[in-house]
């Protein structure tokens, strides 16, 4: 089962008692960030269902062509996350690298077309606090779903930057050494990090863009 | 297995431990040992206990007259939210995990480390990051919120350095989220050959539990104190009912938080009495597995139960009736704990050392904590009592008589083991009883005071509960001594104290089939598990004991 030839840290037996170990890790890790976003989403939950009109009102200020494109490009690179993690388990160094470029290419182009929404609703006065401008009757439960919306967003957009730095780190480790080659586990624990990412996302954008766009 | 135990040497030959693997302070700050990490944090938390200690000693002589008068109000607040903040979160909820946890898990289940070395000593770093913080703000100035930061007072109108603490909880939260995540992945991943999950002792069930509420609920009072500093940074937020916040809703996620946090402090205490009485009972434990399903289910339980810190402030009133059924339930698996442990006793073998004396405290104190809980949580009773010193008395009785009892327990049976020397018994004994007696002496009256419907948190009080609060103030001096001396024979048995040998209570369980201390790696042959735990044997502990007691 083992492989001899992979090293493994002197409290494990075996590198696969490590590679079962770090994966679950993970998985404990990516558990306490769902909770860590569930205080936000509960806090959503609860305003939404006591503003629905606030709320309907409010997202159609939103910008949803920057949402929905944002939307395809965080999907597309964590399927270029998944080719990346497959291009490690096949040890295929230089597709791992480019690949992984390419992710973080993704998430920065991601974290670019947010910069430009945000900048255009600072200028639309959409921002809580003294500036804040929203016409009546729903300014205060508007500006508690835009206070919602920059939290949110921008909690994620942390988790974005520090993805898209990590993916950085990872692929020019992939271009100029064989790590990953030896032991491919890390680059199978990011995967799960970026997926996550992309999750969160896809739960935000219907509850930002989307509260009753049909109408 | 005795036989293994008896061939150990117990002499002071300098034998390789992980104590002497390293000597320099440098050693120490940058250790991956799973057991040099357990110190670090127990010597960390011992420090807080005393700073978080002092505070309340200060409450206690202000108490002493109707009229108060040595304290100002305003440094009433700040002294009772430095007790709760440094008491809950740098002593209490580290303490049995983090001490007893880190040196005993890996050694329990026979791995030479917890599987993140590197994660775990980081953790104390972390925890250490968020203590200074804590400190800087209270010598900063201090924080008079209450250690529970309700909105608005932490945010609209918070006129101290709320931030600070905050922020100083918020890192030390991020240790524990560690220590969690790492004692998970341990437990499920690197039991040794044959240590099936129905052969864990229930330390580690206790510790497993404690663990999963610790990665569940920790990430969600991170995002509150987020929420809870964003909104006094900045004037807005979620809480504010300028902008149609509800202020509930922080007392919702707080104690989504902090009711499961209970559990975070009492669980691991059970566990360590689950170990302490068949030793001393020299019996196999009633009821394992029932003490084990008990010890999820209370972890369960525990998610279900926070809106009953809310009765009066305004939630729906069927809300009320639920949380109010769900508490009750919470008496059925602590009660299946609570039985199975006497009954265990039961026709056993029973020898009085001082881990046990600790365990018989535990199982009353705990038990009087945990019925008068039930008051608490009948919606009816607790109009009455809420907000009332018979809540502290409450929660008192389980914190402090469940939880400082069990870990002094712990460290007093696991001493030998940690440092190879065993301390001075009937100094101990006498620290036990002294504990036990200045414990009841403070907190029994607050039960009556608040019954009477003195208020918590008020530096003055109505001159006729005056001779109670005489009383508690007696007590606590009592329980000061109490705690302090431990402090002294503890640290007087690292230099003097006899050679304790490998096993000296003759106990079952991995960790007392290595040497004291044990050696960097913990076991010398990596240990293979054949049998269920606490098989005691009551006659041949008997001879043992004895023949260690002529050495």
């Amino acid at each position: 089962m083992s492989d001899p030839a992979i090293a493994h840290a002197a409290q494990f037996d075996d590198a696969t008692q490590q590679r079962e170990a770090a994966t679950f890790g993970m998985w404990v890790f990516l558990a306490t960030e769902i909770l860590f976003f569930g205080g936000m989403f509960l806090g959503y939950a609860a305003y939404r269902r006591a503003y629905p009109a606030a709320f309907a009102a409010a997202s159609r200020h939103t910008l949803l062509a920057f949402g929905a494109t944002n939307t395809a490009v965080l999907l597309i690179s964590s399927a270029m996350m998944a080719f990346a993690v497959r291009a490690a388990r096949e040890k295929r160094r230089a597709a791992l690298a480019w690949r992984l470029f390419a992710t973080a290419a993704l998430g920065l182009l991601f974290l670019g077309i947010k910069g430009f929404e945000y900048a255009r609703e600072f200028s639309e006065h959409l921002l809580p606090g003294a500036s804040f401008h929203f016409d009546p009757p729903y300014t205060n439960q508007a500006e508690m779903f835009f206070y919602l919306y920059f939290l949110m967003t921008g909690v994620h957009a942390i988790h974005v930057t520090i993805g898209v730095v990590l993916i950085a780190i990872f692929g020019s480790r992939a271009w100029h050494t064989d790590a990953f080659a030896r032991n491919d586990t890390a680059v199978d624990l990011l995967g799960l990090y970026w997926h996550f990412v992309d999750i969160v996302w896809v739960f935000l954008f219907p509850l930002i863009y989307l509260v009753e766009r049909h109408s | 297995m005795n036989t293994t135990t008896r061939e150990l040497p117990i002499t002071l030959e300098p034998r390789a431990n992980y104590l002497n693997a390293g000597h320099s302070i440098w050693s120490w700050l940058m250790t991956t040992d799973h057991k040099r990490i357990g110190l670090l944090y127990m010597v960390s938390i011992t420090l807080f206990f005393f700073v978080g200690g002092l505070a309340a000693a200060l409450m206690r002589l202000e108490l002493l007259r109707p009229q108060g008068g040595l304290v100002t109000s305003a440094l009433y607040n700040k002294l009772f939210t430095m007790h709760g903040v440094i008491m809950v979160w740098f002593f209490l909820i580290p303490s049995i995990p983090t001490v007893l946890g880190n040196f005993l898990v890996p050694l329990m289940i026979g791995a030479r480390d917890v599987a993140f070395p590197r994660l775990n000593l980081a953790s104390w770093y972390l925890f250490m990051a968020g203590g200074l913080c804590v400190l800087w703000a209270i010598i900063a100035g201090g924080v008079d919120t209450g250690w529970t930061f309700y909105t608005p007072y932490s945010s609209t109108y918070a006129n101290g350095h709320v931030l600070a603490m905050a922020a100083g909880i918020f890192i030390a939260g991020f240790g524990s989220i560690a220590t969690g995540l790492n004692f998970i992945v341990t437990i499920h991943k690197m039991r040794a050959p044959g240590l099936t999950w129905f052969r864990l002792p229930l330390f580690i069930w206790t510790i497993y539990t404690t663990s999963l509420i610790l990665v569940l609920a920790t990430p969600v009072l991170a995002i509150t104190l987020t929420l809870m500093a964003l909104e006094r940074l900045f004037g807005v937020g979620i809480f504010n009912p300028a902008m149609g916040g509800d202020p509930l809703l922080f007392q919702h996620l707080f104690w989504f938080y902090s009711h499961p946090a209970v559990y975070i402090m009492i669980l691991p205490s059970m566990g360590v009495i689950s170990e302490l009485i068949p030793c001393f009972a020299r019996k196999s434990l009633f009821g394992y597995k029932f003490v084990a399903y008990a010890t999820i289910s209370i972890g369960v339980l525990g998610f279900l139960v926070w809106g009953h810190h809310m009765f009066v402030s305004s939630q729906s009133i069927y809300a009320g009736m639920v949380f109010s059924i769900l508490s009750f339930m919470v008496a059925i698996p602590s009660a299946i704990k609570v039985f199975n442990w006497t009954a265990t006793l039961y026709k056993g073998s029973i020898t009085f050392h001082t881990p046990m004396l600790y365990a018989f405290g535990f199982i009353g104190l705990f038990t009087i904590g945990g019925l008068t809980g039930l008051f608490l949580a009948a919606l009816a009773v607790d109009v009455h009592l809420h907000d009332t010193y018979f809540v502290i008395a409450h929660f008192h009785y389980i914190m402090v008589g469940g939880a400082v009892m069990g870990y002094l327990g712990g460290l007093h049976f696991w001493w030998p083991k940690i440092t190879g020397r065993l301390y001075c018994e009937w100094l101990a004994k006498l620290a036990a009883v002294t504990i036990f007696a200045g414990f009841n002496l403070t907190f029994f009256p607050q039960f009556i005071l608040g019954f009477l419907g003195m208020p918590r948190r008020y530096p003055v009080y109505a001159p006729e509960f005056q001779v109670l609060n005489v009383l508690s103030t007696a007590g606590a001096s009592i329980l000061a001594i109490g705690y302090l001396l431990p402090l002294a024979y503890l640290l007087w048995s690292l230099r003097h104290g006899k050679p304790a040998g490998a096993n000296p209570w003759q106990a079952t369980g991995l960790e007392w089939k290595t040497a004291s201390p044990p050696p960097r790696d913990n076991f010398t042959n990596a240990p293979v598990v054949t049998e269920e735990p606490y098989q005691y044997d009551a006659e041949a502990a008997e001879l043992a004991l004895e023949e260690t007691s002529h050495v």
